[in-house]
């Protein structure tokens, strides 16, 4: 991708070198079934179907499948099976075939293995390992399809307490013109109240830039955000023009790039996120290669055509905690603290006492991105060796905040790799106050996690960057999917929330008594603040 | 004794909490004419079976007309030797004006009270700046984040809640208001200091003007052993218990005390721990991991340190839906906005019907999808709250109205005076606030009395219902 000898498909020095590998997925094609229609050749993009004239016939140059399936799933009489290669290496417990292989690319071309989406390595997802309790006779549990069921979340800060003299001078202000019988008369107003957002749902989608995904994609995933009440995250891309019209559900970001930021882009959004690391690749920048960065991009992104765009792996005006609180200032000035102002960092060893001191800086809210969330592209061997995993990362965090008494001065919103909604709750009730999917959202739009969004081919036009393949994406079908998703996921909350006996999702934060452990050791249970089952 | 003992008494298994279910009952006279403590007991031995045996009590307020300006300290001892400590620890910080054990019947034959412990009062005199207690992380947290330039002012404003001064000088009631807030902590940290760190000793109640009785039995029993026939008070609560995961112990039984505050309550909070959490960073340490605990705290935190009203504080912790809230009028939307966020953390979830009591105020409420039953009535000037009808009309069976609260609607009884501003220590939680008194409903706002039920509350709850706007 553009910097020789810097990424896997570099050219080598003394020009290609044949590839030891054998292909990491057989097609497989069911002459009885296959009509010859060559709708998988239109379909696939890494050019693994192709029509042999001298036969007349369709086949297939398998080591080029990438495993997305687009192929088999649009095969109009399921004529395709893709199947993982079989082919075995003697079987070696330390140099597994990924070790293997990857070296072997690396000999072949000299560069850094590139890859996209989340971790896939088999570290414990914590979330296996906890469940959820439910009522029985001592208290009942409530039934969501006859009694109501809150989800309504807000981030941002909350005051201590409500303030009885600023109740007064509301109270002074015309408040007296609603005499209410009953009605809270000693109350602040709410406008002085720190600004928050407020969602229908504590499921918001990530921050997925404009340019690792296409325009079609953002698209969806803001009419989403809107049908759904809740938010969608720009990413660190810039904001494009036809898409500002979703402004109330649109949260923009603010990276090492500054790509696209303007007085505008901050006040039409509805928060403003500070992006310091990403769970994929913490410590480390972005590069979208110039060949990406065609017209539209770059009016989005206010670079020049053609130019890689570099995201510095810090913030060069951010080298301590009170740059960051300079920033997060500055960003509450230019939009005259109407809006909240959010930090994201990936979830590292010491993320408590960072989240801890991102809070004193101001923040309203704390993003914190776990060891498995996505990326569009990150160095494989960052990907999978850097961080920690999010719910020890959250658990560590809210008992940070709690223990310094400044839980109520932030929110805390925390991704990575949330598979279901019995992970959302459970994060809810380790202590956080929302959570951001990404992958979640893009398996709803087709995505099939075959790890190839930075070469930019993606069949399912998700992180294309190739206009014809980013058309496959109906932005309107993929939104209603993601509506669907959202709807599916919050109606089982309920479910699970009301087999509790709790019927605001409120009273569910924070409380780790509804939670207990199975197959975890107790340094585990201890940072997680949870019993084991039993207990 | 220590808090290990304290927490292997009233929780022996390391549940995440204690589980209990009760029968409850509350009567105030807002005229302030006292009421003999039989009607409490007999009020309680109609709802008994409710409760299990395993946990009797019952709050008097006004019962000490006499001695009305002394703190009233009652406590649990298991032996002499930890009266001894009590009284060395008492005498450092206060005077003690008078000292004996509380007045018991022997246990009859067939009672259920199970093998009662030492059971004394003390009456106190704070003496001259009783000291701060700093290794105490409840009262360090309580002194933290305190307005203390407040006290003075708040009190006067209607809807306020409690028609008291304070530090102006008038009267002892023993209205929790009514403390000097520095004082008050000091109060805190005090019975804290005592039940945490004095083996053997555990206190029941600390304040003016009112006292806790409780212990293992069944409620009308407890009554009988502690002689509340002997005792008059404008208003008395009664709990009787129905643990399902602690051994029986005189201290783990309701009423609850803080203060001036008692809480009995029949229910089981599911949002516990979100409750604990929150109310440890204003420094309450729930170390009796009971629901109850955690009502109390929230109470006071509202109520005596945040100064909200009694509706809002029903506000808070039986909050109103979001749907209802959404189709309220601007004003209305947006301070019910402020109170759930400020304080969501607060709002107790599952099913729960609390009495909360305070010097001259009584408060009944239902959680706000009311799981658990509760009934409120009204004769002459008593206000009735209790599980069942049937507790009250034992007592009481020619009753003005009947009603059943609507969830989270509170039911809140006040002393005639005091609601009014400005008239502090009038209302004198002893006999002698004349009979003649006005008796017209005091401004409670809420259901307070009966006579604005129904027809002011077509749908929705009162307060806030649109209805009450358009009107």
């Amino acid at each position: 991708m553009g910097q020789a000898r810097t990424h896997i498909e570099a050219q080598a020095v003394f020009g290609p070198l044949k590839p030891y590998l054998e292909p990491e997925f057989l097609v497989e094609r069911d002459p009885d079934r296959c009509i010859q229609c060559g709708v998988c050749i239109s379909q696939c993009s890494f050019g693994v179907h192709w029509f042999d004239v001298r036969r007349s016939q369709v086949r297939a140059e398998q080591e080029r499948c990438v495993g997305c399936h687009r192929c088999a799933v649009f095969c109009p009489t399921g004529a395709l099976t893709i199947r993982r290669n079989p082919s075995e290496y003697r079987p070696n417990a330390n140099w597994r075939p990924e070790f293997v292989a990857d070296l072997k690319r690396q000999a072949e071309t000299g560069g850094v293995v590139l890859t996209g989406m989340g971790n896939d390595k088999p570290f414990r997802v914590y979330w296996d390992h906890l469940l959820l309790n439910a009522s029985q006779v001592t208290n009942p549990s409530i039934d969501p399809l006859r009694e109501p069921m809150e989800l309504r979340t807000f981030l941002g800060a909350r005051p201590d307490q409500v303030n009885p003299s600023a109740s007064t001078s509301a109270l002074a202000d015309g408040a007296t013109s609603h005499p209410v019988e009953g009605l809270p008369a000693a109350m602040v107003s709410v406008e002085d109240l720190p600004p928050a957002l407020q969602l229908e749902t504590p499921i918001m989608f990530s921050a997925m830039s404009y340019g690792a995904i296409s325009f079609q994609a953002q698209l969806a995933l803001f009419e989403a955000a809107q049908a759904c009440g809740t938010y969608a995250n720009t990413g660190e891309g810039g904001w494009p023009r036809p898409l500002r019209r979703f402004h109330d559900h649109v949260i923009v970001q603010v990276a090492s790039g500054r790509f696209g930021v303007d007085a505008d882009y901050l006040n039409e959004a509805a928060m403003v996120e500070i992006k310091i690391g990403q769970g994929a690749k913490p410590g480390i920048g972005g590069h979208l290669p110039g060949e990406k960065v065609k017209a539209p991009i770059a009016r989005t992104r206010m670079i020049p055509e053609g130019t890689d765009a570099l995201s510095p792996a810090p913030h060069h005006d951010i080298y301590s905690i009170e740059d960051l609180a300079l920033l997060i200032y500055a960003l509450k000035e230019a939009t005259h603290y109407e809006k909240p102002v959010a930090v994201k960092v990936a979830a590292v060893h010491n993320v408590a006492a960072i989240a801890s001191g991102i809070a004193r800086a101001g923040a309203d809210v704390i993003a914190i991105d776990g060891v498995r969330g996505g990326t569009g592209a990150a160095p494989k061997i960052i990907r999978d060796n850097v961080g920690i995993p999010i719910e020890l990362a959250l658990a560590a965090v809210d008992r940070r905040l709690r223990e310094e008494k400044i839980r109520n001065r932030v929110s805390l919103v925390v991704a990575g790799g949330f598979r279901s909604s019995a992970d959302v709750i459970k994060a809810i009730a380790l202590g956080a106050d929302a959570v951001y999917i990404g992958t979640a959202a893009f398996v709803a739009m087709g995505c099939t996690l075959c790890q190839k969004c930075y070469t930019g081919k993606c069949a399912w036009g998700i992180t294309a960057a190739d206009p014809a393949l980013a058309r496959r994406l109906n932005p309107d079908l993929a939104a209603e999917r993601l509506i669907n998703l959202v709807h599916a996921w919050s109606a089982e909350i309920k479910e699970m929330l009301g087999g509790m006996g709790i019927n605001a999702l409120e009273s569910l934060r924070g409380n780790r008594d509804h939670l207990r452990a199975v197959g975890l050791e107790q340094w585990e249970m201890d940072v997680l603040g949870v019993k084991g089952a039993g207990q | 004794m220590t808090l290990d003992e304290l927490r292997q008494r009233q929780n022996p298994y390391g549940d995440d909490k204690a589980i209990d279910a009760c029968g409850l009952f509350g009567v105030i006279d807002r005229s302030g004419r006292r009421l003999n403590g039989q009607i409490a007991i007999e009020a309680m031995a109609n709802l008994h079976d409710r409760g299990n045996g395993l946990g009797g009590g019952f709050a008097g307020y006004g019962i000490y007309p006499e001695m009305a300006d002394a703190i009233a300290l009652h406590v649990m001892l298991d032996d002499q030797a930890s009266r001894a400590r009590l009284e060395e620890e008492l005498q450092q910080d206060f005077h003690i004006r008078l000292a004996e054990e509380i007045p018991h019947r022997p246990v009859a034959a067939g009672s259920s009270v199970q093998a009662p412990p030492l059971l004394w009062r003390y009456f106190l005199d704070p003496q001259p700046g009783i000291s701060r207690r700093p290794g105490q992380r409840v009262g360090q947290g309580l002194g933290q984040g305190y307005d203390q330039g407040r006290g003075p002012e708040h009190g006067s404003g209607e809807g306020r809640g409690h028609g008291f001064g304070s530090g102006d000088g008038g009267p002892v009631v023993g209205a929790s208001a009514e403390y000097d807030p520095e004082f008050a902590d000091s109060l805190v940290d005090f019975v804290m200091h005592i039940n945490r760190d004095l083996p053997g000793v555990y206190v029941f109640s600390c304040a003016r003007n009112m006292g806790v009785f409780k212990g293992v039995g069944y409620p009308e029993d407890i009554g009988e052993f502690f002689r509340l026939d002997d005792y008059a008070g404008y208003m008395w609560t009664g709990h009787g218990r129905f643990p399902t995961n602690t051994h029986a112990w005189w201290g783990g039984a309701h009423p609850f005390s803080l203060l001036d505050w008692t809480v009995v309550h029949n229910g089981e909070i599911s949002s516990y721990g979100t409750n604990r959490r929150f109310l440890e960073m204003y420094g309450y340490y729930c170390t009796l991991q009971t629901d109850t605990e955690v009502i109390a705290y929230a109470a006071d935190l509202l109520m005596r340190r945040h100064h909200l009203s009694v509706n809002e504080a029903a506000l808070v912790l039986a909050a109103p839906m979001w749907k209802e809230i959404d189709r309220l009028p601007a004003t209305a939307r947006q301070r019910l906005t402020v109170l759930r966020r400020v304080y969501a953390p607060l709002l107790l979830n599952g099913p729960f019907t609390v009495i909360i009591a305070r010097s001259g105020e009584l408060i009944g409420l239902g959680d706000r999808v009311r799981l658990r039953p509760f009934v409120a009535a009204s004769a002459g000037d008593r206000l009735y709250v209790a599980s069942e009808e049937a507790a009250i009309r034992v007592v009481e069976p020619q009753l003005d109205q009947v009603w059943i609260p609507r969830g989270g609607e509170p039911v809140v009884g006040r002393l005639d005076g005091l609601a009014q501003a400005g008239v502090p220590g009038a209302v004198a939680a002893s006999a002698a606030v004349a009979r003649a008194q006005a008796t017209t409903a005091t401004t409670t706002t809420t259901a307070a009395c009966a006579a604005a039920w129904p027809a002011a509350r077509p749908s929705g709850r009162a307060g806030w219902g649109e209805q009450e706007v358009a009107g």
